[in-house]
């Protein structure tokens, strides 16, 4: 029985302990904000945070992830308010939106480890996420605005 | 009034009938409404409009009816319905703000419900073609004008005074003479009892009253959703229970399965079932590939299950198809004269006559969609029922399939469009959906089949691959007097129809025959190409290639004259007029010509534009330079200027990327922009890596590693939008697709003035390190 905590709650999984983590969330534990994109950690839409990391949700086994604590776009703020998500708004960032959760749970994560990051810093960070639509620029600007204080 | 739940039993409406009714009125009496009455195309009369669309002729056309689109609850509440799929443009909150607009509705009192799949009650509702807006500004106005009207009515009758001394005053009615007020929600009853007005009686709003459309101001609906994980796609309807299934299809397209071996899959944990999933021949339009499904309690271990299959196919005709060879042939066949589609003057005996002819063979490979969801669909289907939950484009068409597949009626089959993580012209195909339905009739259970990314790179319909050659002749003035373009890829049409081997009107009219330059002799041939794959519609479709090789020749001509490459296109653009090229079919994206002409006005403004305001000529660093393109597709006008620097290594960067677009009359300016900064992405991702190649009839791609695109750290530093105000009567015309086609082309144009290289074939890859 492997036993993890997921957005503050306890969850366990007697399943196959090679499970990556992504299906875990999205088809045991009913939490789909967190995307499948490439299965393969080429695109970045499955992020979430482990411990105070982004990880790969779809290479991460949930043997990998036992005992530690999950963070998901579900769980990222109790209303939404994370100053990723409220820069992610005043910026109107998504287009079809599929990868921004990934976004912005690197986007959270990066600011954990880097409050102020430069340009430069933001575009090597984040450059691990795919946004087929192109958001981009308004990728960049919103985590610039987040880390300047929304 | 709540309008929304009218019994779907449509079945038999006439299309296209012109006012309808009396046959509507027995539904609507089953919900206690009568008097009601129902539009369906074309409802554009003149009087109402200053301009036609081409809607009407869309299959089912146009549905005009508050009573379908609007409700108003007791508390005040407006429902809006949205029949339009949301892949990101915007749309579903585009249209149903253009119904609050002329209702006077107040945008934070309304909600918008998505629209199942209905064509028969709602009208078109394929979301391709860059025609939301276009097709459906006016329809929407009208729908929300004759809802305020009814409300007016109501109001007017209750308080006893002629309707013309109301008013409808942000989600309320007003008598001031008398100070009097009613919210929507107290009027939404005796409203429902009104008549729907005659769309010719309906006053619209004058422009200069709007509160929402032109502004940009308001954010889509789904916003706070997208940011907290709340969105439903596709892949996360989730039903009681449901399976999981993934489909190991056959490798090559036409290919069949001979045998496969599900031991091993059944022994991974979690693994329920393998079974034979039904597959079509191809080519069959949309229906699926078959294969073998592996059916499981979540979809890792129905991925590790199919990784395990033993499976053996017949690769069948197309195991032979291989892109190095293939590109070959259709070199060839460039260089030979094929079908004749516009002749104007004599090109060839002008080209033999000529003092200078450049030649420019312009390669486009096959390009996969890859869009961030990849292909899902959730089905339960019941006895002769079915419920499909999916991200499509088409729910229209998709019910249509879904029936024709299971061999029920239409009726019977509901089809719950989901957000779509991105379409790109994928989700126009319902083969997902397909596949799922026939599992879930199979299983007699709720099932969801997800496509991996690899099954979406290596079973996409693909962008046709290719050749499109130039030859353009000069005078000893250097003026362009012939103008030769043939254009040879594989038809969309032989998804449909095997054989097919010329390109159909549509693809033709997408910058070919309606090249709009201001040459003496002209000559457009399509020589044949046949198809070994799924080819199907790519985000602006046959644009792309035809934008690259007309842009880029300017280009060649421009520095072949020694002329500025701006100048060069106007010069060529010509006198401001309304083109008139000798076509038999110009298709023009379906619209009327009268109120969708080729305006080189309307061309050289956008050109004119970017130039100003991307400050063409500008002095550049060295390593830099700056290339500009223009294309009209999508009856809307677009230019580009991209600036590149290459370094010593040839590695490209994007300082900067302008680009200006008329697209008429527009609802939102706010997501017009998003669109146009996504496009130069797509466009430089396509330009930078996009290619699908075949050997042995198989795709060689798999996933973002081998088929790359743009990245954010190589993405242009600053994209810069100018949108071109409308005259007070100009049509809506596309903003989804249009930005695509100038991208390529202005970037290799400011390739070669930084590099001297002239990069002809696409993708870029190492072109530049070599
Ligand atoms: S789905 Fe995990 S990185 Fe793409
Ligand atoms: S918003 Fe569509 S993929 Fe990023």
């Amino acid at each position: 029985m492997i036993k993890l905590k997921i957005n503050g709650q306890e969850q366990s999984w007697d399943g196959d302990p090679d499970l990556p983590l992504i299906w875990f969330l999205r088809d045991e534990a009913g939490l789909t904000g967190t995307k499948f994109g490439c299965g393969q950690a080429l695109c970045g839409s499955c992020t979430v945070i482990v411990d105070k990391e982004a990880v790969r949700s779809c290479v991460t086994s949930i043997n990998d992830v036992a005992g530690r604590e999950v963070t998901t776009i579900e769980g990222l703020h109790p209303t939404g308010d994370h100053p990723v998500q409220k820069a992610w708004r005043q910026v109107n960032v998504p287009q079809c939106g599929f990868c921004q959760a990934g976004q912005i749970m690197q986007a959270a994560a990066l600011l954990m480890e880097n409050p102020k990051p430069s340009h430069e810093q933001i575009r090597e960070e984040m450059s691990g996420n795919i946004c087929r639509c192109g958001c981009y620029q308004r990728i960049e600007a919103a985590v610039h605005l987040a880390s300047t204080g929304v | 009034m709540n309008f929304i739940d009218n019994p779907g039993k449509l079945r038999g409406f006439e299309k296209n009938v012109k006012v309808e009714k009396v046959s509507r009125r027995n539904i609507l009496k089953g919900l206690g409404i009568t008097g009601g009455f129902v539009l369906a195309a074309p409802v554009m009369s003149r009087q109402a409009l200053a301009y036609e669309t081409g809607a009407g002729k869309m299959p089912h056309g146009v549905v005009v009816d508050p009573r379908v689109f609007v409700a108003v609850a007791p508390d005040g509440i407006v429902t809006i319905l949205a029949h339009r799929s949301e892949m990101g443009t915007g749309v579903r909150t585009s249209l149903p703000l253009i119904v609050a607009e002329e209702m006077e509705a107040d945008w934070s009192r309304v909600k918008v419900q998505q629209a199942p799949g209905d064509e028969v009650k709602f009208g078109n509702q394929d979301t391709d073609g860059s025609r939301s807006t276009r097709h459906y500004l006016i329809p929407m106005r009208q729908i929300g004008a004759s809802a305020r009207t009814m409300l007016e009515q109501a109001a007017a009758k209750r308080w006893g005074v002629p309707a013309t001394e109301v008013k409808a005053v942000n989600h309320e009615i007003v008598h001031s003479a008398s100070g009097r007020k009613l919210g929507y929600g107290e009027l939404a009853a005796d409203a429902a009892k009104e008549s729907v007005p005659s769309v010719e009686g309906l006053k619209l709003k004058d422009a200069k009253d709007f509160r929402y459309l032109g502004k940009g101001q308001i954010s889509t609906v789904d916003l706070h959703d997208i940011t907290t994980g709340k969105a439903r796609y596709g892949a996360d309807v989730r039903l009681p229970g449901m399976k999981y299934a993934v489909i190991a299809r056959p490798p090559v397209t036409g290919g069949k399965l001979v045998s496969f071996d599900p031991d091993a899959a059944l022994k991974v944990p979690g693994v329920e079932k393998v079974i034979q999933a039904r597959g079509w021949p191809w080519p069959s339009k949309f229906q699926p590939l078959g294969g073998v499904a592996v059916i499981a309690r979540n979809t890792g271990a129905a991925i590790k299950g199919r990784d395990a299959l033993k499976l053996v196919w017949d690769d069948g005709a197309n195991g032979k198809y291989d892109s190095v060879a293939y590109r070959k042939e259709l070199e060839e066949a460039s260089r030979k004269p094929g079908l004749v589609l516009r002749k104007e003057g004599d090109a060839d005996a002008a080209l033999k006559g000529a003092d200078k002819v450049i030649v420019g063979e312009y390669y486009l490979p096959h390009l996969a969609h890859a869009s961030m969801e990849p292909p899902v669909a959730v089905a339960d289907v019941k006895g002769d029922k079915a419920e499909i939950w999916a991200p499509v484009q088409s729910p229209g068409g998709t019910r249509e399939d879904v029936a024709k597949t299971l061999g029920i009626p239409e009726g019977n089959v509901t089809v719950n469009v989901t957000l779509l993580g991105g379409g790109f012209g994928r989700k126009s195909k319902c083969d997902f959906a397909l596949e799922a339905a026939l599992l879930s009739k199979e299983l007699g259970s709720p099932v969801k089949v997800q496509w991996t990314r690899e099954d979406d790179v290596r079973h996409d319909f693909l962008h046709t691959v290719s050749v499109e050659r130039i030859e353009a002749g000069l005078d000893k003035s250097g003026k362009v007097i012939a103008w030769r373009h043939r254009s040879v890829a594989p038809t969309i049409a032989s998804t449909f129809a095997a054989g097919a081997k010329n390109q159909a009107p549509f693809e033709l009219g997408m910058g070919l025959v309606d090249m709009p330059f201001e040459i003496a002799n002209i000559s457009c041939e399509n020589p044949e190409a046949a198809a070994f794959t799924r080819i199907g519609w790519f985000r602006s479709v046959s644009n792309i290639p035809r934008a690259f090789a007309v842009q880029s020749m300017v280009g060649e001509i421009a520095h072949a004259t020694g002329r500025d490459q701006k100048d060069m296109l106007l010069e060529l653009i010509g006198t401001p007029r309304i083109v008139k090229p000798a076509v038999k079919d110009l298709w023009n994206y379906g619209e009327p010509y009268d109120s969708y002409p080729i305006d080189t006005a309307r061309l050289r403004k956008v050109v004119e534009l970017v130039a100003e305001k991307g400050e063409w000529g500008r002095q550049v660093p060295k390593g830099h330079g700056l290339g500009i393109a223009v294309h009209r597709s999508f009856v809307s006008y677009i230019a580009t200027v991209v600036e590149v620097a290459v370094d010593d290594k040839g590695k490209l960067t994007v300082p900067r990327v302008d680009t200006a677009i008329d697209c008429g009359t527009y609802v939102n300016p706010e997501r017009i922009m998003s669109q146009i900064e996504g496009a130069a992405i797509m466009g430089l991702s396509l330009a930078k890596y996009g290619e699908i190649s075949f050997k042995d009839g198989k795709v060689e791609q798999k996933n973002f590693d081998d088929f790359q695109v743009v990245r954010i750290d190589e993405s242009p530093a600053v994209t810069n939008v100018y949108i071109v105000p409308p005259g007070p009567d100009t049509p809506p015309s596309g903003a989804g697709e249009p930005g695509v086609p100038p991208f390529a082309p202005a970037l290799m144009n400011a390739i070669f003035a930084a590099t001297g290289k002239r990069i002809r074939s696409l993708p870029l890859g190492k072109q530049l390190e070599a």
